[in-house]
């Protein structure tokens, strides 16, 4: 099925393609022509949280490179006695799952939102941010496992003492974005729930009219948090 | 033709209530269960104890697999204009120019520390 393109300038004028690139940038006026300002400013944001969450990962790669001491198999590390037998990485590729969850239930609240369905754009909100504090709840049970078992910033147990601060640092790091993301989706349900979009009612971080485009800029927000764990898990955990 | 005329109606309707991205839901459950089972591969990498190239390969492979679905569908970068599109993925990949500098700093690292700290344990 063909989706009509929309764009809020004067539709059919504006060319597509590398030429469309052009216009765009050189126009007089936005250069994301289908993009509001708080999605473009949405995509902007994330894309300086891709470079610090890169500097993370490019800096974890170089401690790992370049250390003589073996690195901790975080296979083991991370393993899990479960029925008498250690599980390998099996908490890691549950919280994997509960975030992959997370994700498909976001982008059908972002689909209900466009639908003006309220009560479902809500559930699935919810839902989201109940999957979203799980994963926190698990990592940080994974911290307390890890602390207990004598692991800190500085050293560890199984070798390589950068193994410790870079864990700390890459998957702390991470938590805090699952955990404002799932204050905002608190709030942003909330708003869907009270009707504030229905209405166009003012409010939140500017006293502009509210529109279920929020409701896509914070899910921009939260897939980005899913798709920062798709590389810690490669790198961080089955590297 | 009356599901061309509903067509047109609905159009008219989304014209006057929101613009966005509207697509069916079948294809956010379809990129959902494939998310799934690509975490699912990358586990199983993991669990079967495959090594060398070949995980790097398969693990390499699911990622960038798994974060093309997400940009593309989830956060609908498939239905933006390229201008918005090559100003966001572009800067990400110059990142790589960054992990090539660091990859050989690193060998130098642990080049210098290997040959004047003796062999590691």
């Amino acid at each position: 099925m063909a989706h009509p393109v929309q764009t809020h300038g004067e539709p059919g004028l504006s060319p597509v393609g590398l030429r469309g690139v052009a216009a765009d940038f050189s126009s007089d006026q936005r250069a994301f022509k289908t993009a509001s300002w708080g999605k473009a400013m949405m995509w902007i944001f994330l894309l300086s949280d891709t470079f610090v969450f890169g500097c993370f990962l490019i800096a974890y790669m170089t401690a790992r490179m370049s250390t003589p001491v073996a690195w901790p198999n975080p296979s083991e590390v991370f393993a899990l006695h479960i029925g008498g037998q250690n599980v390998p990485l099996i908490l890691i590729a549950i919280m994997t799952f509960v975030l992959i969850s997370s994700s498909g239930t976001m982008a059908m609240a972002v689909n209900f939102g466009y639908r003006r369905d309220r009560r479902m754009t809500a559930m699935l909100m919810l839902l989201t941010a109940l999957l979203g504090a799980g994963f926190v709840g698990m990592q940080a049970f994974e911290w307390t496992k890890l602390i207990t078992e004598g692991v800190r910033p500085w050293e560890n147990p199984w070798g390589a003492a950068q193994f410790g601060s870079t864990f700390f640092m890459i998957t702390g790091f991470h938590g805090t974005h699952v955990t404002i993301g799932v204050i905002f989706l608190l709030i942003v349900a909330h708003k869907v729930w009270r009707g504030d979009f229905d209405v166009e009612r003012r409010g939140f971080f500017t006293s502009r009219k509210g529109r279920y485009e929020a409701v896509e800029i914070m899910g921009l927000y939260w897939h980005f948090v899913d798709l920062v764990w798709v590389f810690i898990f490669a790198f961080f955990y089955l590297w | 033709m009356s599901e061309t005329t509903a067509h047109a109606q609905n159009q008219t309707v989304h014209a006057q209530i929101d613009t966005g991205q509207q697509h069916p839901i079948r294809l956010y459950l379809f990129v959902w269960g494939l998310l799934f089972v690509l975490s699912a591969f990358s586990y199983m990498v993991d669990y079967l104890g495959v090594q060398g190239y070949l995980r790097w390969t398969l693990i390499l492979v699911f990622m960038m697999l798994k974060a093309g679905l997400i940009v593309a569908v989830f956060m609908h970068m498939a239905w933006e204009r390229l201008a918005l599109v090559y100003a966001i993925l572009l800067p990400p990949l110059l990142v790589l120019v960054f992990v090539a500098l660091m990859v050989s700093e690193a060998d130098y690292t642990i080049f210098t520390r290997l040959a004047f700290f003796g062999a590691a344990p």
